[in-house]
């Protein structure tokens, strides 16, 4: 039952409320996908989300297939505007 | 060495300071800074700092793994940066000028896609929007540039 971070940033920060939270997944298999999903049912403003955010877990960017530990640092980024 | 990431105005001069030598006969330099578009008169920047300053350690490595002469490196300012002001600034140095132009668009390239920075744009009747680069419709008034 992993227990991750989860970090917001810019416009999903002001969507969300607030600038993190902390998920508990379901199983040690799970993936960043269900990580999103748990932020879904917990966090209000969360269905304000695209279906597929960016993300990124332990400062880089992964797919939303990619596997979550324990511990782990999940962020959802809006689109990337640097520069 | 300076900050990669900072909230004070840029000093290209810093930034010279470290990549020139006598060996690097060329210097190229990219100014990226805020444009008036829209009535803006300022735009927000903010950042994922930590993933933000591994993401310009790995890009500035990747142009150091191509140009291998080459000595780059750049700042991103954060927070409110008034137009006209820049925004970023990145300084590649190399023998030749092949090399400095070569190694300063790579950077600029990665940076628009792989940097986890984000702007808000302020407009001069008090209104703000945040900057999709997808262009995108998406909830909460989003502007496609």
């Amino acid at each position: 039952m992993p227990n991750v971070t989860v970090r917001f940033f810019a416009r999903y920060a002001e969507l969300m409320g607030c600038e993190s939270t902390a998920v508990r997944v379901a199983d040690n298999a799970a993936t960043v996908a269900d990580v999103l999903a748990r932020v879904r049912e917990t966090v209000p403003g969360a269905g304000a989300l695209p279906p597929r955010p960016l993300a990124a877990v332990n400062l880089r960017q992964v797919k939303l297939d990619a596997r979550v530990n324990e511990g782990d640092e999940v962020a959802l980024l809006p689109p990337l505007s640097g520069g | 060495m300076m900050a990669y990431l900072t909230h004070a105005p840029i000093s290209v001069d810093s930034l010279l300071r470290e990549v020139q030598s006598p060996a690097r006969g060329g210097t190229c330099v990219f100014l990226g800074t805020v444009r008036t578009d829209d009535d803006v008169t300022a735009i927000e920047y903010s950042a994922y700092d930590e993933m933000a300053i591994g993401e310009i350690e790995r890009i500035l490595a990747e142009a150091h793994d191509r140009w291998s002469d080459a000595g780059v490196t750049l700042q991103h300012r954060l927070g409110t940066i008034p137009v006209g002001e820049a925004s970023i600034a990145i300084v590649a140095a190399a023998p030749h000028r092949d090399a400095a132009f070569g190694a300063c668009r790579y950077v600029i390239e990665a940076v628009k896609k792989r940097l986890p920075v984000w702007k808000k744009e302020i407009h001069a009747d008090g209104t703000v929007a945040w900057v999709d680069p997808s262009g995108k419709p998406v909830a909460g008034g989003l502007r496609d540039r």
